[in-house]
């Protein structure tokens, strides 16, 4: 682009883009700087810590990653372990891994089966989550719910999912939420690769396994990592297992963003909520940041 | 040889689609049957007699018909918001000469992705009730379009960027102000645009549960999505025919949007932008 097209100067570009700068201020980097100065302080909402709060140090971090007790309930390790585990259940192996085998099946097929199958993987992902949250808790109940009614039909042992696997629980239920996005990121993945490679290997005989390690995968590894990320990030932050668990029984199925939840609305304890919420921060920034060098390869390397 | 092959495929084939159909179908039926049962239970059950009276009695709830309404206030007013200050800033991106553009939306949206959830909710909890915008519902808009605003901007560009520029270059030539070029020209071009991301935004806050949770302390001020889980006995489980009908009339402008956006601009671009 010339300089001549311009067609905004620069003062009023600056002027247009306030509004933005503002929010950005406000409700993004300002929060950021703000919790971390949070996290070294004993913060809470009421009390005498509410007015004058104290700069406490690394207090806060120091009790977060007590190896003492860090792995017992309710605890930080606890609630790290339970998220590493929902990770990768859930968004790695759930999302990531379902989503690419449905967008899989349906490469080069077209017609009204994929579109039914799409739109009741794509209704799962925008149904507002309080709804999906009900309708699973029905779904999960031990006695009137429909899948321990599969499971007896098949003759299997119902099992009281919530309370017994609820961690097992909010992974089935979150690979359900989201495999939408992962299997239309892999979809529009699949769909730019030439159908010309994968007939020179029909000719050869090559099966189905075999062209997708050798040609398929290949072509779509950055897309791949690019969903691994991306899958990671969100299920990472995702609050709406606590819809279906409440974190609980015991626990069990406390994840990190409902552990900070807990820590710094129910118990108003600002200071090591901070200091929580600052690991979570950190641990999204590292995914962040490899995301975009996975960006800046692509770009260099195609 | 071949053959055995083709027909083992073809056999794993249907059975992975059955078993994806069953997983994605099952959970939702409760949601699809329950609301018109009368007898509602967490048991999914062809209702006898089909009946509209669990609709009746949430339209005849006070508390239900103004939690959705506190629900539209919220979409809408992060909408209307979101909507034009993403146009604003999409326009100034594309037309004027802003030093690193490209790695200003870059970081914006890598840093609205970073700064979220409840974690980002610990200090702007904080920051609402310092500036004493707790159970208001300005505080949980203004909240919204911070989140929302970056990716607003990054779906908005690619709109701004396909208008051509000579409508605003004989606009310049006779003598326009960069604000009327923008209301008279680029607001009625861009209006695609503005329809995907309003769409988006309005979506995004109808459903969202965690921000108005925290900001919000009053039942009356409540959205939808919160007031949701007040429908219980006094034996602490929920009333379930008040609750599965309101939960479906929830999910209904939702499912609405998305299949006139499906059926303007095509199903793909909505899958990508939807966070």
């Amino acid at each position: 682009m010339t300089k001549g097209s311009l067609i905004l100067s620069r003062r009023t570009g600056f002027l247009f883009l306030l509004p933005t700068l503002a929010f950005v201020v406000f409700f993004i980097i300002g929060p950021f700087v703000w919790v971390f100065w949070l996290s070294f302080t004993n913060q809470t909402l009421t009390g005498v810590t509410a007015v004058a709060p104290r700069f406490v140090g690394l207090a806060n971090y120091l009790r977060l990653l007590d190896f003492g007790t860090w792995m017992t309930r309710g605890e930080f390790g606890n609630a790290l372990r339970n998220s590493a585990q929902f990770v990768f259940g859930s968004a790695i192996v759930g999302q990531a891994g379902l989503g690419l085998l449905i967008a899989w099946a349906f490469y080069r097929r077209r017609g009204s089966l994929r579109e039914v199958i799409y739109t009741l993987v794509i209704l799962a992902w925008i149904i507002p989550d309080v709804v999906v949250a009900f309708t699973w808790m029905a779904f999960l109940d031990r006695d009137a719910g429909t899948l321990n009614a599969v499971l007896r039909f098949l003759h299997l042992a119902s099992v009281d999912w919530l309370i017994k696997q609820p961690l097992l629980s909010i992974i089935i239920f979150n690979t359900w939420r989201g495999t939408a996005f992962s299997m239309l990121l892999f979809s529009s993945a699949l769909a730019t690769i030439p159908p010309s490679y994968l007939e020179t290997a029909e000719v050869v005989g090559a099966s189905g396994w075999q062209k997708f390690r050798d040609i398929i995968f290949p072509l779509i590894r950055n897309h791949i990592l690019t969903d691994i990320i991306l899958v990671t990030l969100w299920t990472f932050n995702t609050f709406t297992p606590f819809l279906l668990t409440g974190g609980g029984p015991t626990f069990k199925s406390e994840l990190i963003s409902i552990h900070t939840f807990r820590i710094a609305f129910q118990f108003f304890e600002f200071g090591r909520g901070g200091a929580i919420a600052v690991m979570m921060l950190l641990i999204n920034l590292a995914l962040a940041l490899t995301y975009l060098a996975i960006l800046r390869r692509k770009e260099v390397g195609t | 040889m071949k053959l055995a092959r083709f027909i083992l495929v073809r056999v794993a084939f249907s059975l992975f689609v059955t078993l994806v159909a069953a997983f994605f179908t099952l959970p939702l039926l409760w949601l699809v049957l329950t609301p018109f049962n009368p007898r509602g239970t967490l048991a999914v059950e062809i209702p006898a007699a089909p009946t509209l009276a669990n609709f009746r009695l949430v339209f005849a709830n006070t508390f239900a018909m103004r939690a959705l309404l506190n629900s539209a206030i919220l979409g809408l007013g992060a909408m209307l918001i979101v909507t034009l200050v993403a146009t604003m800033s999409a326009y100034a991106l594309s037309r004027a000469d802003v030093p690193g553009r490209d790695f200003l939306i870059y970081a914006l949206i890598l840093f609205s992705s970073v700064v979220t959830g409840t974690a980002a909710m610990v200090p702007i909890f904080l920051l609402i009730f310092y500036l004493g915008l707790i159970d208001a519902h300005l505080g949980v808009i203004l909240v919204f379009t911070g989140g929302l605003l970056p990716t607003a901007i990054f779906i908005m560009r690619d709109f701004v960027e396909g208008l051509p520029r000579s409508y605003e270059e004989s606009a310049l030539v006779s003598g326009a102000t960069p604000r009327q070029m923008f209301k008279d020209v680029i607001l009625p071009l861009v209006r695609p645009g503005m329809v995907v991301v309003a769409i988006w935004t309005f979506v995004n806050v109808w459903g969202a549960f965690l921000i108005p949770f925290i900001l919000l302390r009053s039942p009356t001020n409540m959205p939808a999505s919160v007031a949701i889980y007040s429908f219980y006995t006094e034996a602490g489980t929920p009333i379930i025919t008040l609750t599965s009908s309101y939960a479906l009339l929830f999910a209904l402008p939702v499912l609405v949007l998305y299949l006139l956006v499906n059926w303007r601009y095509g199903f793909r671009f909505f899958g990508g932008i939807k966070r």
